[in-house]
Formats: C-alpha cells, structure tokens, sequence
C-alpha cells in the first residue's frame, strides 16, 4: 500500500483569482519596497524635493519672500556669473581648499608615520594620539572663538611672538590664518585614516624590500605610498568636497572680510540668502556651487567602483 | 506556506506598512504647525514673539504679561521667546509662509523688508481703535507714511570714557567736540603700551559698527546720511564724519584688530582698560562694572563738529512692536501693544530692560538711583534719537558694504571719497 500526501488546496488560490507563484512574488516586491519606503521617503522628502526646489528658485525671481515670483529663464545665472564677487570667491574658496587638503595629507601622513613608529611604546603612542585627535573634537564655533582669542592683536600668539601683527584684520594676512586655522582642525581626520592604512600594510612587504637593499626612503614611496594610495584619493577628494563647502570656520573668524579677501562661495552664497533677501540669486549661486561639487563627487564615486 | 511562516510575513508586512505610516506622519508633523490665534469659547491666545523675555530678570517679563491678561480677561498671551537671531529667523520664515506670531519684536533694520511683504500692519488704525493716543510716542518707525513698528524701549549709545586713562595722558574732561577727541586719543595712544585712543568695529559679519560707531558721528553733528529718503553718502555730513574717522585712523590712534572687530570685542577691549574712548550702547553699563569694578568710567554725549551748535543726534538701537498682517485678533493684538506702550508699563519695562523709554511720559527708575543713567538719561533728553538706518531695506547690508568699503579705504587701496562714491551706487541698486 503506497502513501499518498495530499496536500490540500491553498484557499487564497480558491478564492482569489492571481496564480499563487505571483501573488507571493508581488507579496514579497510589496515587503521589499515596504522596509525600503521609510528611507526613500527621507530622501525624497528630505534630499530630492529641496534640490528641485533650490533649482526651481534659481530660475525665477523675488522666490520664497514674495508671492509673484515670476520664470526669469537664466538671468539670475548671467547676473551671478558676471558678479566680479562670485569670481573671487571662487577663487578663494579654491586656494582655502587646494592647500587645506595639501597640508592636511602632509601633516595628517607625518603624524601617522610617527605614531606608527615601533620606536614609540604603546602608552605614548596613545597619550600622542589622543593629544593629536584633539583639534578634530571641537565643533566649528569653538575652533573659530578660540583662535580670534589666540590670535587677536593682544593675544597670546603676539604676545609669545613679541609681535602685534593683526592675523585675522589684516587684508595681506587673513587668507592664509584662516586656512591655517582650517588645516590645524582637520588634520587629524587623515591622520587617524591614514594610521589605520599604515597598520594594515603588511609587514612582509617592508621585509621584503628590506632584503633587496632598499633604503628608508624607497620603502616609503615603493611600499608605504602605494599601499595607502586608495586610502589617500578617497580622503582628498572627501576632504576637498567637505572644505569648499566650509562656513562657519569662515564666517565666525572674519564674516568674509578684511574687505573680500576671505570671501568663499559659502559665505558669498549666505550673504545673498540673509544679509540681501535674495533667495533667487542665493539659489542660483547654490546650484552652481553644487554643480562644482558634483565634478568631485563623481570622482569619488568612480574612485569607489573601480576599488570595488 | 505554512501557517507560522504566513503570520510572520504578515507580521513583518505589517511593520513595514506602520514604519512607512510613522514615517509620513512624522514627516507632515514636522512640517504642519505655525502660529495660531486660536479661538475657544469667545477667548483668544495671541502669541508674541520676541527676544525680550530671556534678556530680562527670570520672571519678570511674564509677570507683566500676566498683569495684562488679568487687565483683559479673554486674552491670553503666549510668549514665544528666543535669542535675537532665533526670533529673527523664524520671523522671516513666518513673514515667507504667512503664520507670523500675532505680536512681532521688531528690530527697525527688519521693517522696510516686513513693511513691503505687507507681512505687518498699519498701526495707525490699530492704537486708534484701541483708544491709544500715539502722542505719547517718543518714535514710530513709518514706510510710506504708515507705522509699522512702535519702538517699546530704546538702548542709546553714547560715548564711554575711561576716566583713569583719560587722565594719565593729561586729559582733564571728556572731549565735547572732534578736535578735543582726537587730542584726547592722541595723547592715550601716545602713552604706549596697549592703549590706544579709541575703538572701531568694523567686522564684516556682524556690521552694526558702521551704524553705532561710524555713522553717529555725523548724527552727532545733526548730519543725515539720506536725502528724500534716498542714499546721500557722499554729502558734506557724512564725508566730513568719515574723513575725521581717517585722519584718527592715519594718526594710528585707533585700537588694532578693527576689520575683524565686533561689538563684544569692543565692550571688552573698553573694559580690560585697553581704549580710552567707546561709543556704545548703555546697556553694557552692567556688564563693565561686573567683568571689571575697578574701572572708573564716565559717559558723555558723542562729539560733534567743532562749529556745530544744534540739538545732538544719539544713536539708538530698539526693541520694537508690531502686529502680524495674517493675524485674526488684531483688537486683541493692538491692545497688547497700547499696553505695553502705556506711561506705567513702560516706565516699568524700561527699568526691568536698563534701557529709556518709548513713552514721553514714562521715566525709569533706575534715572533717581544711579549717576551714570542719569547722565545717559539728561543727553538723551538734551538731544533726539538719531538712528536712519532704522527702516531702510536691507539694513544690515546697507551697513556690510560701507563697511567693506571704508575697509578699502582704511587699507589704503582707494581714497575715502571713492569708498563713498562707491558705497553711495551700492546703495542706490537696493533702494
């Protein structure tokens, strides 16, 4: 006698019409898109809608505070792309970021380098660590209060230096203390990325071209600079997007002033927004500033994928 | 599928479905909201905005409003209270979306802007109705002949002495015109060391040194900056205001650091004893003798020009009032405002705040106890608040590119009557 399993009739199949492979494929797509929604909501609402909106504003006039704007087509991008001031914001903005980022991986490399020293013990190599982190702790407005202490005409820096050179009121100056002061906060960021790097090179490799005769130096560019290489393009182009959009560095330490020698786009594109009320001109100034960060972003990404 | 496994989908459907829901409610709540004059019963809630009530001794400010709600029974105030910023932007994002709080703090900078949204009413008609007599106003901050703003308390800025500077470097008494004080600076910085004569604000970011440190001087000589409403900055007045601001600058008499200066900086420059002269606001007068009770100091009226002989313009800073245009109880509204503006509340919101008075008739009490306010209160009364870039459009950015310019000029890169000319068509396109 053979044993036959019936299995009986699922009763949705009775009932319902759909052929059950499909409507458990359609349960499972409602699931997936379910646990999916929350997020695609946030970056709708959140990330999509603004963007849209910011590029509507760009192409109207007297947006957001009157109720007559009106389609302006690309005036308000030929009135910011003619404003002399635009252009030498960006051309400040570049120069803040080129060599923040510059000095950021020269700097941020060293002090890796030097923590990663077998020389120093493991206590130290902490107590160092945490000292050299510090700068990367405090928010912007600290950082800004802080140095126009440090750096104000009786401040402790003059004081030290036996000098009274006005760091942040002189026009010559302001450029360079501010991003110096932008390099001494952000190191610390590639110094704890790229220490990271430095302990995951294998030791067998520095071995290795140790046996072929080569020198402290040859290791450094052949093993050690190769090896963090990946590393070190994701942190520039992350760091070059992060510092062309600094604000409140800038903002607190000099407002974009003496004169406009420390204008950024940032501060240039908040002036429009809140000092004049023209959130149209602000808008367009904006997508152009996102149109520039786009270029890095898109190397970042393309960087990612060709890692992957 | 088996039953266990179907109620588990189910389930885990069913989360997904409620995340989702939570989600969007969460989402419309963020966006829902706004003010509200809410009606319930024939009572009314007005709220009122300002900065006031946390610049005020704990309690105070509210124990005025709960006198007023005891005086009007049926009203009900709700105090919206924040820094000066915070209020500041959320008026402006309440002036975009049309839920403006019932009551607005006003600074006057902000009014041209308001006024043209047609985001704040005309109080004429409003005091009127409430039985007010607007009389009694010391000022009313009026575009296109309508008030839109009523200045409840006024913060004057006259000029500080440092007593015991002044008289090391053989000054006897404070300078009474430009030519005493640019002596007396002179002979402060002469004494080296830190000292310096005076001090100039003119950070970028925070510009109100072109109003309060730059502009009262030609104020101080009954000069105006404005012609028919329009910008006037290259006239005798102002130029002559700015070229001695330069020749102090030239002399190097002026404390260091000043493209970068803002107000705070100045008060503490002042109070570390570090400048002989300020002009700034009364209101610090407190905070000085906190930070430093050693300092001896006086306040005087702000110098004018050696031949000039009139009435003395003070600058002056306000906490203003208005009434949101989107409001449904202006009645109630504006019986806040006549409230606040009546001989004895002013008098009390005047003590309570350090500041003088909008009412005519209201006198503070701290004027009886204590010198220095009653000095302050004597010019303010010998002379008339000056203060014209209350109500301009764009105040503030009226003040950032004078100030730039001057910066350019100070720096040596044009001429002083080229920042004015060049400031003048900067502020000719925002008018």
């Amino acid at each position: 006698m053979s044993l036959r399993t019936v299995t009986p009739p699922d009763p949705e199949t009775l009932l319902g019409g759909a052929p059950p492979r499909k409507r458990r494929q359609l349960r499972r797509a409602g699931e997936s898109y379910g646990f999916l929604a929350p997020t695609l909501i946030l970056l709708f609402v959140l990330m999509i809608v603004p963007i849209v909106m910011v590029i509507g504003y760009s192409f109207q006039d007297n947006v957001i505070l009157k109720s007559s704007s009106e389609f302006t087509g690309t005036t308000n991008y030929v009135t910011v792309l003619t404003d002399p001031a635009f252009w030498k914001a960006t051309g400040n903005t570049v120069f803040f970021s080129t060599v923040s980022v510059a000095v950021h991986l020269v700097l941020g490399l060293t002090f890796a380098m030097l923590l990663n020293s077998p020389l120093i013990s493991v206590t130290s190599r902490a107590v160092f660590r945490a000292l050299y982190v510090l700068p990367w702790l405090f928010t912007a407005a600290v950082i800004a209060v802080l140095w126009r202490m440090l750096l104000s005409p009786n401040g402790i820096v003059n004081f030290l230096l036996n000098t009274d050179v006005e760091w942040l009121a002189d026009p010559q100056l302001a450029l360079g203390t501010v991003t110096f002061i932008n390099i001494w906060a952000g190191y610390p960021f590639f110094m704890v990325s790229l220490l990271a790097g430095l302990q995951g090179i294998p030791q067998d490799l520095h071995e290795a071209a140790s046996i072929d005769g080569a020198s402290q130096v040859q290791r450094f560019w052949n093993v050690t600079i190769p090896q963090l290489r990946p590393i070190i393009i994701s942190l520039v182009l992350l760091d070059l997007i992060w510092t062309s959009q600094q604000f409140a560095l800038i903002w607190l330490t000099t407002g974009g002033g003496p004169i406009d020698v420390t204008e950024m786009l940032s501060t240039y594109t908040y002036k429009l927004a809140f000092a004049n009320y023209d959130f149209s001109l602000a808008a367009t100034a904006a997508v152009l500033i996102l149109l520039m960060s786009m270029i890095l972003a898109v190397l970042y990404v393309r960087h990612q994928k060709a890692r992957d | 599928m088996s039953t266990h496994r179907r109620m588990r989908t189910r389930a885990t459907l069913l989360t997904g479905i409620a995340t989702t829901a939570v989600s969007i409610v969460a989402l419309t709540g963020c966006g829902s909201g706004g003010s509200g004059s809410e009606e319930a019963g024939g009572d009314v809630t007005i709220e009122f905005a300002q900065w006031w009530e946390p610049e005020l001794p704990d309690g105070e400010f509210r124990a005025l409003i709960d006198t007023f709600e005891e005086e009007n029974p049926g009203i009900t105030v709700d105090l919206v209270s924040g820094p000066y910023a915070s209020t500041k932007e959320q008026l402006f994002a309440g002036a975009a979306s049309g839920t403006m709080p019932d009551v607005v703090g006003l600074d006057g900078a902000w009014v041209s802007d308001f006024a043209k949204q047609g985001v704040i009413a005309d109080l004429g008609p409003l005091l009127e109705e409430a039985g007010f007599d607007d009389s009694q106003l010391v000022s009313q901050v009026k575009v296109d002949d309508s008030t839109y703003m009523v200045p409840v308390v006024n913060f004057v800025y006259p000029m500080f002495t440092n007593d015991d500077l002044l008289a090391q470097a053989g000054v006897s008494a404070p300078p009474e015109t430009r030519t005493e004080f640019a002596n007396a600076a002179k002979s402060v910085s002469d004494l080296g060391g830190d000292a310096a004569g005076w001090v100039l604000p003119l950070s970028l970011e925070a510009p109100n040194g072109v109003q309060n440190d730059v502009m009262s001087w030609a104020w101080a000589s009954g000069g105006t900056m404005l012609k028919d409403g329009q910008p006037d900055l290259t006239n005798d007045d102002v130029t002559s205001a700015v070229e001695f601001i330069g020749g102090m600058w030239d002399d190097g008499v002026i404390a260091p650091g000043s493209f970068t200066m803002k107000e705070q900086d100045k008060v503490e420059e002042f109070t570390n004893g570090r400048v002989g002269m300020m002009i700034d606001s009364l209101a610090h007068i407190n905070l000085i003798r906190e930070t430093n009770p050693d300092l001896k100091f006086s306040i005087s009226a702000v110098p004018a020009a050696d031949d000039y002989t009139g009435e003395r313009g003070i600058p002056y800073a306000s906490w203003g009032i208005g009434v949101a245009e989107n409001s449904e109880n202006k009645d109630a509204a504006a019986k806040l405002v006549s409230f606040l503006m009546s001989e004895e509340t002013n008098s009390e919101l005047s003590t309570m705040a350090n500041a003088f008075p909008g009412n005519t008739e209201s006198v503070p009490a701290f004027v009886e106890d204590d010198e220095l306010f009653k000095k302050a209160f004597e010019i303010y009364q010998a002379g008339y608040p000056a203060n014209e870039f209350v109500g301009l459009p764009v105040a503030e950015e009226l003040m950032r590119k004078l100030g730039a310019q001057l910066q350019s000029a100070f720096d040596g890169q044009q001429s002083l009557s080229e920042a004015l000319e060049k400031a003048q068509t900067e502020w000719e396109a925002e008018f």
